[in-house]
């Protein structure tokens, strides 16, 4: 149970934006961390800065990798964003982000892109139909035609396909109906209990929390709370600002 | 039946006019999906491309093969280098117009230098093709090598481009790319990269176009790559702007277009004629022949 990232004193400009201003937290591998907080906290940012799409002012973002025996370290912020995944850290982004003109399959192969091995990419694409049965069925569809909760499954079959150590996940659950919110939440309880971490970014703070092992609360650039996920839930102040009780 | 076999050998000749435009909107559409923006330099590669020919196979006596060759390297090279040091820079700028503008800035950069270089006197290209013309209808048709080559080349590029994107890892790459450049680097796809790559290819492809085009209109100046340059532009916002298929057929059905009209109705109209066929197909489908629907799912 070492750590696995270790964010330190993480700031973020977004022009003359504070948009993170000096953040730290940790995920522990095996873990599911999650960061709860309203529109505008910063949560996304933060995802961002993390697997290289944006820029830090300042501070840093430790990344612990590697099989066991030969672990290595990465400074993340140093790190372009196409190299991040190589190092079995892939992101599920806000909004899905599914390439819409390509088909199902295209889009998990993509998701694969780093991987030269082809048998075992194919290993993969099997589990992925497994855990998804529904993208099997529609492979050769473009991803555009898909439902809101089809094209959140992809997003996340397409992060699976590179075999990940860790998986950052962004509002998977916005705009999804309740059912698909469900299923959601159990696919992520079940990709991190086969032995990924995850990092899970969400506004359905009730629904995160209550999976998650320890959790932190995000307000306009800065960490306001931690502790373990079900504390979180109790906590009253989560309750009021968040869980709407 | 005459008029039949006029009509074919203008249809030839058509093809080959418009498969000299596909060449070169292959290019134009390719950087515009992938890149997002308009590169109007891209028809001054044509013309560095011919004069790299024209130097090395009518100035040295080189295999034409070869100075095609070096030609197309010059180009690919060329085409990396002026992304890198012109555009790239711009990639984040505020306002798309800055790099459009500074694509005219080097589409002058570049013809201004030709005629630094090379002076404005205009140089007389010879073919690279030297086969005999193929004569049907007991000679009533001609058809020469370089139609028949300059078709099928682009036949051929055409079929290479589409397995390329379609079946290799650095193809799928640059669809990603195009739709969404976040999303591709999250997937491992170096975006730097792949824009270089789709320079490298559409710059190599005008080169060839520049070969074919002087073997057919064999005046080469400074500015010969600006007319079929906006010509191909045209051609692939005819096909769709962004869309490989639409910019293969709207170049070939410009080429047709274009000498037709120069035959039937008037030598000195067919530009306006091409350009008002443009005018026309964008009232009716604003997106071209092939061109996507923009849409998208929240």
């Amino acid at each position: 149970m070492g750590v696995m990232l270790e964010v330190k004193d993480l700031k973020v400009n977004y022009g003359v934006i504070n948009a993170l201003k000096g953040i730290s937290f940790k995920v522990n591998r095996g873990e599911i961390v999650s960061l709860i907080g309203a529109n505008g906290a910063g949560k996304t940012t933060t995802l961002h800065t993390i697997t290289g799409l944006l820029d830090a002012e300042s501070g840093s973002v430790s990344y612990h990798y590697g099989k066991e025996g030969k672990e290595q370290q990465a400074e993340l912020t140093k790190v372009s964003g196409d190299k991040i995944v190589r190092m079995g850290l892939a992101h599920v982004p806000e909004g899905r982000r599914v390439f819409a003109e390509l088909t199902v399959l295209q889009n998990l192969k993509l998701g694969a892109y780093t991987r030269s091995d082809k048998a075992e990419v194919e290993k993969t694409l099997e589990e992925v139909y497994e855990r998804f049965p529904r993208l099997k069925e529609r492979r050769v569809q473009k991803a555009g035609t898909l439902s809101g909760g089809e094209q959140q499954m992809l997003a996340m079959g397409r992060a699976l396909m590179s075999h990940p150590d860790m998986i950052v996940m962004d509002e998977p659950s916005m705009g999804l109906s309740p059912l698909y919110v469900k299923e959601v939440f159990d696919i992520i309880k079940s990709i991190n209990e086969k032995g990924t971490t995850v990092l899970l970014v969400e506004q359905n703070a009730k629904m995160a929390l209550s999976i998650s092992n320890r959790a932190y609360v995000l307000e306009t650039g800065s960490i306001t709370l931690e502790g373990k996920g079900e504390d979180l839930l109790n906590n009253e102040k989560v309750q009021k600002a968040y869980l709407g009780g | 039946m005459d008029k039949i076999l006029t009509l074919l050998s203008n249809l030839v000749n058509g093809l080959q006019l418009g498969s000299v435009y596909a060449i070169i909107a292959l290019g134009y559409t390719m950087v515009y999906g992938i890149a997002k923006m308009l590169n109007f330099a891209h028809g001054d590669i044509i013309m560095v491309g011919a004069y790299v020919v024209f130097l090395l196979f009518v100035g040295q006596g080189f295999n034409p093969l070869l100075a095609l060759v070096i030609s197309i390297a010059a180009c690919t090279v060329m085409g990396i280098l002026i992304e890198k040091i012109a555009y790239k820079p711009l990639r984040k700028a505020a306002s798309p117009l800055a790099v459009l503008i500074t694509a005219i800035g080097v589409s002058y950069f570049l013809q201004n230098s030709a005629l630094l270089i090379f002076g404005s006197n205009s140089k007389t290209f010879s073919s690279i093709i030297n086969l005999p013309s193929i004569k049907l209808a007991g000679g009533k048709i001609t058809i020469t090598a370089i139609s028949l080559v300059t078709i099928i080349t682009c036949i051929v590029i055409m079929i290479a481009l589409t397995t390329f994107i379609n079946k290799t890892k650095p193809g799928q790459a640059m669809l990603a790319v195009a739709e969404d450049k976040g999303a591709a680097t999250l997937m491992g796809i170096n975006v730097n990269k792949t824009i270089s790559l789709t320079f490298a290819i559409g710059s190599g492809l005008a080169a060839v176009a520049g070969a074919l085009y002087c073997s057919t209109y064999p005046i080469l100046s400074p500015y010969t790559g600006a007319m079929p340059g906006i010509k191909a532009f045209v051609a692939a916002v005819f096909g769709g702007i962004g869309s490989i298929p639409g910019a293969f057929i709207g170049g070939l059905l410009l080429g047709i277009i274009e000498i037709l009209a120069k035959y039937y109705i008037s030598a000195q109209l067919s530009d306006a004629i091409v350009f008002g066929v443009l005018i026309v197909v964008l009232l009716v489908k604003p997106t071209g022949i092939l061109g996507k629907k923009i849409q998208e799912k929240v």
